[in-house]
């Protein structure tokens, strides 16, 4: 038998139902992998060994008593550090929220840790998921497991949870959660050579997750593949009375229905995704992926999204807008750092505390949104953003007239060196310019290995559904993984 | 149509009003979670973590707060709009966890409406009526506690977050007396829907006053809002105060600066609080946590069928169908409360007389109205804790309208009443109250009275008629109050006849 920490979702739940292995077993091996590996990585922010073994303790017992066992039973995942989680630190990876202990449970954490899940700790993230590189996190940036052929610099993992696709990639959790605004699931699976889908709005409930942009902010599983992202997403999803946006429809048992069968099915291509300049690998790497859903069945279509050019700069209005206003609740007043020089009045404090507690790119965003929400701009920004938003959602519902699912790259190019692009928020932007449409309109959106570049980086394939048809979205995925063979996995250098 | 002018030294100005009225909903549970919303609470204790804002947290909106706005809505006879939105106000304050108070801007709950008002209470034909422009439901703040350590102020977030309803008049108002009609007659709509206690001096209620001045005819002129005021009294004097001002300030060869000003009640003056260049710039947008609120035909309809008789159609009622005079109509519609009582009163006094409402009523509203509304303001009471129940009441009057007591006898058992707590059967029982029919009694003490006053005899038959009233008040006296009144009168009638 391999390695217990080589195993996913299915394999170790079935595992310990069989009684191959115990939970604890599971367990610890996954928290010496932690260990190990952390200090390399820097993929936890903080690690909860006790956590994870207490859950696992929790199925072993269950299951000598034989009693039924959820759906995630002895399984060690990573929380991303934006999920509010009871009694652990939860940072947002910003240091005006260092030493929150949140006395509450984010309701799609909770539902882990109700499947029989185990917390082996909180995954670093870009500073509230503002990022594509993790460069933002104030607890230093993550490393990519991920390394280029013959080549030792440091990748990033992708961003915003990229503690979350490296843990999942070097195989020191078994699956993590995610959240996605323009593309944080998305990007960092690709980067790293794993799987992770972003559901339609309102599938998870934002309940206890750190808001950055409200209207945008979806919560996703990031896991080893296809079919554990399935697992894993039946048990976050479900209507919950306390997020007003979060959609009350039952969750369908997607895990069961999945099938690579894609016959009947058509795949659109749309024409504008097909930038100047566009990578050769990432270019070779969408025609194979034409190639594998034309195997499985499927018809493809040219089709046309004749907004997707302005989604970007459309994103880079509403999201700032949003996390403008949300973001002002971190004042000093009540919770986390407060800075309060001598003599300080109450806008002094203010004005300390948010200037020692948030990175540079929180406060950018920041006057971004104020900026475009303010009198006299609003609706030369604001407004017209949220018509253009509303072109680009019509553009998908003209394209899903025609076709089933829509495939592109997930993002122009494979894991570029830390720092890399750190120096220029323009250029690091247009990581998401793939990702943000699907963003805006709400979509369900997965990311799944293609293959590696020249480079031996990973490669994403990206695929778009209709509003609640995550099922669509996981059968194209599961046909590109059969067929794409992914395999590789990144060298242990840790 | 009101007369009232600022006298300057220039000639006549015309003060020109409107009101902003903050009404704090009475609901169990705060506009967007699910703390408690009593008064007078210890600090801190009525807030959830979405009150306080925690990360993460998410406001999901309670449908009674919305039920009750739409009701006030409707009794104002005003447009309902089925589609409306929450947008975020963009500060910072201490007071305000979020950063943020989630309120409607573009998209009200409540369109336009109106209040019709009787500025004069003597003259309760002449009213008027107010428009109001917008009711939108919002979030109020906390409270900042500056007396509880020397260099630090605390906050309490008890009221952070509770329901707030807005409610936006037209600048109709051309006198203190209108404003403070206005805001009396919005209090007593809100206390029939129930959907405001209208407790000003706890807070439950509050105004913003905007005041202009302008020569009569003119177009309006620039205006000042003064904040928070708490009470009818203090919206009058803020009237009074600011528009004489303001004359005095254009009449200097000065300019009305667009300002934010406050209310000194002690001193009954206003001063500047910030001016329009300090004005916060709020960054309204569309709360992105919230989807717009659409309401169902069936649930307006529900909310219009839930409403009591309002107060004007009450009133309208009193007068026309009860033949009250206007004066008591008036006074006895102006609370909630006090209707209730009277209409208690009033279906009780028929059972026991046997007779309809309408044939009890006049003689009820007249006793309510001065017997024990005098009595009770005496002991510096109200109907609310009278001692004196509707029942006792209509008792007292049954006794009086089947002859066992006299009107005279009635002010004194209703002051025993006050003083005991009983019944007033109890009390008429136990005193001896009860009034005299007994001709044979009568007729004894008449005779006593006219051989005791021979002269007085002698004068009433030589054409000194007035005294008749003096053989009655002394055969009364001698009776202790308790002969019947009519027969008292038939036998000196025919002594003296």
């Amino acid at each position: 038998m391999s390695e217990l920490t080589d195993l996913g979702i299915a394999a170790i739940r079935d595992g310990v139902a069989k009684g191959d292995f115990t939970a604890t077993e599971v367990a610890q091996a996954f928290n010496a992998a932690v260990a190990e590996a952390n200090p390399a990585l820097n993929a936890f922010i903080v690690t909860t060994p006790d956590h994870a073994l207490a859950a696992a303790q929790r199925v072993d017992a269950a299951r000598a008593a034989g009693q039924p066992l959820g759906k995630l039973a002895g399984v060690p995942i990573g929380m991303k550090d934006l999920f509010a989680t009871k009694g652990v630190q939860t940072t947002a990876a910003s240091h005006i929220l260092e030493g929150f202990v949140p006395p509450y449970e984010s309701t799609v954490s909770q539902r882990l840790w109700d499947a029989g899940a185990g917390m082996l700790g909180k995954l670093n993230l870009d500073q509230f998921a503002m990022g594509s590189s993790n460069e933002t996190s104030a607890f230093g940036n993550v490393i990519s497991p991920w390394r280029a052929a013959g080549d030792n610099a440091g990748r990033a993992p992708g961003g915003s949870s990229g503690g979350s696709s490296a843990a999942v990639a070097a195989r020191i959790a078994a699956a993590a959660t995610g959240t996605d605004t323009g593309g944080s699931i998305r990007q960092p699976a690709a980067f790293t050579g794993i799987s992770g889908i972003k559901p339609t709005y309102g599938r998870c409930s934002r309940w206890g997750i750190v808001a950055f942009a409200s209207s945008l902010d979806q919560a996703g599983p990031m896991a080893r593949d296809v079919t554990d992202c399935a697992i894993m997403l039946e048990a976050m999803a479900g209507f919950d009375a306390k997020d007003s946006t979060s959609l009350d429809l039952p969750v369908p048992a997607w895990s069961a229905q999945l099938s690579d069968d894609l016959k009947g099915l058509k795949v659109g291509i749309p024409r504008e995704y097909r930038i100047d300049g566009l990578n050769a690998d990432v270019a070779k790497s969408w025609d194979d992926g034409i190639a594998w859903l034309k195997d499985a069945g499927a018809q493809v279509v040219d089709i046309s999204l004749p907004h997707t050019r302005y989604a970007l700069p459309t994103y880079y209005i509403i999201a700032p807008a949003e996390a403008s206003s949300n973001l002002a609740r971190y004042d000093g007043v009540r919770y986390g750092l407060r800075d309060l020089p001598e003599g300080a009045g109450l806008q002094d404090m203010y004005a300390a505390t948010r200037a020692a507690g948030f990175g540079s790119e929180v406060k950018r965003r920041i006057m971004i949104g104020t900026y475009v929400l303010s009198a006299g701009f609003y609706d030369a920004y604001y407004t017209q953003a949220q018509k253009v938003r509303t072109l680009i959602a019509r553009d998908f519902e003209e394209a899903f007239r025609q076709v089933d699912v829509i495939l592109t790259p997930t993002a122009p190019s494979a894991a570029f060196v830390l720092g890399q692009k750190s120096d220029d928020p323009l250029e690091m932007y247009l990581n998401d310019v793939f990702s943000v449409p699907a963003s805006l309109a709400g979509l369900p959106a997965m990311s799944v290995p293609a293959g590696l570049d020249r480079q031996g980086l990973p490669l994403g394939l990206h695929l778009i559904g209709r509003p609640f048809d995550e099922q669509g979205v996981l059968n194209a995925g599961l046909a590109i993984e059969r067929r794409a063979a992914f395999t590789a996995r990144p060298e242990k250098w840790w | 149509m009101s007369s009232y002018r600022i006298q300057g030294a220039t000639g006549e100005w015309e003060v020109v009003i409107g009101l902003e009225v903050h009404a704090q909903i009475s609901t169990q549970a705060k506009l967007f979670s699910g703390a408690a919303t009593a008064f007078g609470a210890e600090p801190n204790t009525q807030v959830s973590l979405v009150d306080a804002a925690m990360p993460g947290m998410l406001p999901v909106p309670n449908a009674e707060c919305i039920r009750q706005a739409v009701r006030t809505g409707i009794a104002i006879g005003a447009v309902i709009n089925p589609w409306s939105r929450f947008d975020r106000k963009n500060y910072f304050y201490a007071d305000l966890p979020q950063g943020y108070q989630i309120s409607q801007l573009y998209h009200p709950l409540v369109g336009e409406g109106a209040v019709t008002i009787t500025p004069d209470d003597k003259k309760p034909d002449e009213t008027k009526v107010i428009g109001v422009e917008r009711i939108h439901v919002e979030q109020d703040a906390g409270k900042l506690m500056h007396d509880q350590h020397p260099t630090m102020s605390y906050v309490d977030l008890n009221r952070s977050g509770v329901a707030l309803m807005e409610i936006v008049s037209k600048p109709d108002m051309r006198s203190p007396a209108e404003a403070g009609a206005y805001l009396a007659k919005l209090r007593t709509i809100l206390r029939y829907v129930g959907s405001c206690d209208g407790n000003m001096d706890q807070g439950s209620m509050r105004a913003d006053v905007n005041v202009s001045v302008r020569r009569p005819g003119e177009p309006f002129g620039t205006r000042t809002e003064t904040k928070n005021v708490n009470s009818v009294r203090f919206v009058m004097a803020t009237v009074e105060y600011e528009a004489s001002r303001q004359v005095d300030v254009l009449e200097a060869g000065g300019k009305i600066v667009q300002e934010t000003r406050l209310f000194d009640p002690d001193t009954g003056t206003t001063r500047s609080m910030r001016s329009k260049e300090d004005a916060h710039d709020y960054r309204y947008f569309p709360d992105p946590d919230l989807l717009p609120l659409v309401l169902q035909p069936a649930f307006i309809e529900e909310c219009r069928a839930s409403l009591p008789e309002l107060p004007d159609a009450k009133r309208a009622r009193y007068e026309t169908a009860l033949g009250l005079s206007a004066y008591n109509a008036g006074v006895l519609t102006a609370e909630a409360e006090t209707a209730r009582w009277f209409e208690r009163l009033i279906a009780e006094s028929a059972r026991r007389q046997g007779k309809t409402e309408a044939e009890v009523a006049r003689a009820a509203s007249n006793w309510l109205t001065s017997e024990l509304f005098g009595a009770l303001n005496k002991l510096g009471r109200t109907l609310s804790d009278s001692p004196v129940s509707p029942e006792a009441g209509a008792e007292l009057l049954a006794l009086v309208g089947d002859g066992t007591i006299s009107g005279s006898i009635a002010k004194q058992v209703l002051e025993k009443m006050l003083e005991s707590g009983d019944a007033p059967g109890v009390i008429v029982e136990r005193e001896g109250l009860k009034q005299t029919s007994d001709t044979g009694a009568i007729e004894a003490a008449v005779d006593a009275v006219l051989a005791a006053n021979a002269d007085k005899v002698e004068q009433y038959r030589a054409g000194k008629e007035a005294l008749f009233g003096f053989f009655v008040g002394q055969t009364m006296k001698a009776m202790q109050g308790k002969g019947n009144p009519q027969l008292v009168n038939q036998v000196i009638k025919a002594r003296l006849g």
